[in-house]
């Protein structure tokens, strides 16, 4: 991607963030949304995010797509860690440590 | 206890906005640290984080960027992430619908999900604030919190361009989005989502980049609430 591209990206993501933050509040107002459609807006990360996830580890672009024991098992790990812990953070932590371990034990 | 001032709701926002600066830092950092490895220049990391100021959707971007996929799937993923803002627009109305429109588009342009979470919690724990006091407690959340990610991820996009590629951030990307998923994964509704979006998204593997993604989630968010329905009729 140029970088014209990555501009029109940040702007139109930009823009578009900030209409769907001031959506009810600056133009729709207290109208009610019918519950199905809160329903789909509420699991819009998490239908997402897996998604994203499955292709990076099976094939990491690092070892041109094979899949990498250290990278998947480290991924396995944060997983653990995120589940456990419910915090973002100390997963993201774990996830480092457990990369580096795995890649040192199995590099 | 007397009126809530507008001056003291401030600082009592700030004390609530405090918190999250050990959250906002390092998520930052993260975003300016990855955003240069995957070759973006220092300009455009900080447009990202000036103009949309959403770590989940920003990385979303970044990692469509670099599976080289379509412009538009690029925004109309990413802009899917932030959806849920929507929810959190709406639920501010009986609290903020009655302020000036420029105070309510300045609101607007700081309604993240943790000024969201603190501020809707101070509203229903103390619904004897007034307009006044629950705008100033909104915007005394912000101050903490929004100038901190311009700051971290300008931090880390300095520290990002002299990081050796023997530490492996390729996988910083992956790891950062399993960490925002599993505190996710509450109910069983939530698990079937990210089944089926796993699921349909390596099924999909052959589309163009970002094509199978978008079909995965669509697939995700209606399995999502249809098994949310289903399991309210049980109960």
């Amino acid at each position: 991607m140029n970088g014209a591209e990555v501009w029109i990206v940040i702007l139109a993501l930009g823009a578009g963030t900030y209409l769907i933050r001031f959506s009810f509040l600056g133009l729709i107002g207290s109208r009610r949304l019918p519950e199905f459609v809160l329903r789909l807006l509420r699991y819009t990360p998490v239908a997402l995010f897996p998604g994203i996830i499955a292709p990076l580890v099976l094939s990491p672009a690092a070892t041109d797509g094979q899949f990498d024991p250290a990278r998947g098992l480290a991924a396995l790990f944060t997983l653990g860690v995120a589940l456990v812990t419910r915090n973002m953070l100390a997963a993201i932590a774990a996830g480092a440590v457990s990369l580096y371990t795995f890649l040192w034990l199995l590099g | 206890m007397g009126a809530t001032t507008a001056k003291s709701a401030f600082g009592q926002g700030v004390l609530l906005g405090l918190p999250f600066i050990l959250v906002i830092v390092p998520f930052g950092a993260l975003f300016g640290v990855v955003a240069t490895e995957a070759g973006l220049d220092l300009w455009a990391t900080m447009g990202f984080s000036a103009l949309v100021i959403a770590g989940a959707a920003q990385f979303t971007a970044l990692s469509l960027m670099g599976e080289d996929a379509a412009t538009w799937l690029v925004i109309v993923t990413a802009l899917a992430v932030n959806l849920r803002m929507a929810m959190y627009s709406a639920a501010l109305v009986p609290h903020l619908g009655a302020a000036p429109l420029w105070q309510r588009a300045c609101a607007a342009y700081l309604l993240v999900d943790q000024t969201f979470a603190a501020a809707s919690a101070t509203y229903d724990q103390r619904p004897e604030m007034d307009l006044r006091a629950k705008l100033a407690l909104f915007f005394g959340i912000a101050t903490p919190i929004v100038p901190l990610w311009y700051v971290s991820s300008l931090a880390g996009a300095l520290l990002g361009a002299s990081i050796p590629e023997a530490w492996a951030l390729d996988f910083a990307l992956p790891l950062t989005f399993i960490a925002m998923l599993g505190p996710m994964l509450r109910t069983l509704a939530h698990v079937g989502a990210a089944l089926v979006s796993i699921v349909l998204s390596l099924a999909f593997a052959g589309l163009p980049a970002g094509v199978g993604l978008l079909l995965a989630g669509g697939a995700a968010m209606v399995t999502g609430a249809l098994v949310e329905t289903w399991s309210e009729r049980r109960t």
